[in-house]
């Protein structure tokens, strides 16, 4: 089933401008996506986890979350440093694994899972609407706004038109296997869902225009940048600078 | 198919980004706001489709289906996408801020190319209309995996091996999508044929 598994809590990120957290990751990702130097990537790391500490958000769900979207990464561990040429590190029969490949990979590695953590930290804590409300603060543009919310509004919904058909065709002995059938089964009830998708997108869409929808996207809901959001921007303001200071200062 | 976060280089991630935008520009100019809906809620059907595993032997695969999404969106594949990968950012952290633009562009570059290409056949006659769906599904994967190869390539040259592992590994999930988009477009044609705007 589908849910926002960090979205509710209550710890100081939690409480912390959405807008500000929406920047703040902005800036981490982006940072971080360019370092090419150990020492930063590891304070990345560090910075990510004093993020998650600080979203008191459960150990064991991060963990497990991490581990799921690290695939490509595992993938790229299996080929890269058997791969790349440079200095021999390991042999194992025929293949030889060079120690700058080995680099690359921790590389990626330590990157890519500093950025999922300050994403998990700071914008999964917050609900999708929230999330939207703040990008219309943003001055995202109106339409890509109020598509991301009316997707969201409607994903838990479909999910649940999903089961049913799953459901059903479950109590038609249906079992899942490598043949043509499963794969008719299966596109007919993706066939089925887009059906009544868009069936139910009509009836929504007269519902709107009946209670006065002219096609513009309102939103009422006000952010205030509190003190507590002045001590956190400056405070991750100056690890960035350091994050930078450890990638392009010249090494002594 | 996503590239993870911290993997490719800064030109390749501005690049996508770029390119990213300039496709959601287009297919947000060509979305009316009355149309809105009917996206969004596509959409959501998109993300809850993409989340169902089919059976490849012992193994499976989700579903990706951006060769439907073209059919059915055209353009409007672009915002529609982005929006569904931020979704996926969000609640499963699969993908990120910064390879959204490339990922957008992997997803629905082949959707519009798709929806280019093999409109035309949808509207003939079945035998015509299945060959194209099939093509349509295959060709859309087919084209994902070679845009996430070039941008592992233009990363590095290091890479090379990585893309062409990554390329073959989705050669099941091409023949797999194409009869999914074929049996999916046939059952459309059926049930609802106003959807493949072909009346």
């Amino acid at each position: 089933m589908l849910s926002e598994t960090f979205a509710f809590g209550d710890s100081p990120i939690h409480r912390l401008d959405p807008r500000l957290r929406v920047v703040l990751a902005g800036l981490f990702s982006i940072l971080t996506a360019i370092l090419n130097r150990f020492p930063a990537a590891f304070f990345a790391v560090f910075l990510a986890l004093v993020l998650i500490g600080a979203s008191r958000l459960p150990v064991r769900q991060v963990l497990s979350r991490l581990a799921v979207v690290n695939g490509l990464v595992l993938f790229i561990w299996l080929v890269l440093p058997w791969t790349f040429e440079g200095t021999p590190a390991v042999e194992i029969g025929p293949l030889v694994g060079s120690w700058e490949g080995i680099r690359l990979c921790a590389l990626i590695t330590l990157k890519s899972n500093a950025i999922i953590l300050a994403l998990i930290a700071l914008v999964a804590t917050m609900p999708v609407a929230t999330l939207g409300y703040a990008l219309h603060h943003l001055r995202l543009p109106d339409k890509l706004v109020y598509l991301l919310l009316m997707t969201y509004r409607y994903i838990f919904v479909i999910e649940t038109e999903y089961q049913q058909l799953a459901r059903a065709a479950r109590i038609r002995c249906f079992k899942p296997g490598t043949n043509l059938h499963t794969y008719k089964t299966y596109a007919y009830m993706v066939g089925m869902l887009f059906v009544r998708a868009s069936a139910r997108a009509q009836r929504v869409h007269q519902a709107m225009v009946c209670r006065g929808f002219s096609g513009k996207f309102y939103c009422l809901h006000e952010f205030a940048f509190k003190s507590s959001d002045w001590a956190w921007s400056s405070a991750m303001g100056i690890s960035l600078i350091v994050l930078g200071g450890l990638e392009w200062a010249p090494i002594v | 198919m996503h590239i993870s976060e911290g993997v490719l280089s800064a030109p390749v991630l501005a690049g996508g980004a770029a390119f990213a935008v300039a496709g959601i520009a287009v297919g947000l100019k060509k979305l009316d706001n009355d149309r809105i809906p009917q996206a969004g809620i596509l959409a959501a059907a998109f993300f809850v489709a993409s989340l169902v595993h089919v059976p490849i032997g012992p193994s499976s695969a989700h579903l990706i289906l951006n060769g439907i999404v073209g059919l059915l969106l055209g353009w409007a594949a672009f915002p529609v996408i982005a929006v569904a990968l931020v979704l996926q950012a969000i609640l499963f952290q699969f993908g990120g801020i910064t390879s959204l633009g490339v990922n957008t562009i992997i997803m629905a570059g082949p959707a519009v190319l798709g929806y280019y290409l093999f409109t035309p056949f949808i509207a003939r006659s079945h035998t015509t209309a299945m060959a194209g769906a099939f093509a349509c599904g295959f060709t859309a994967v087919l084209v994902s995996a070679l845009i996430a190869a070039a941008a592992l390539m233009l990363t590095g040259e290091a890479f090379l091996e990585v893309s062409v592992a990554l390329v073959a590994a989705h050669i099941v999930v091409m023949i797999i999508e194409g009869i999914i988009t074929m049996f999916c477009v046939a059952f459309l044609k059926k049930v609802q044929p106003s959807m493949l705007q072909i009346g």
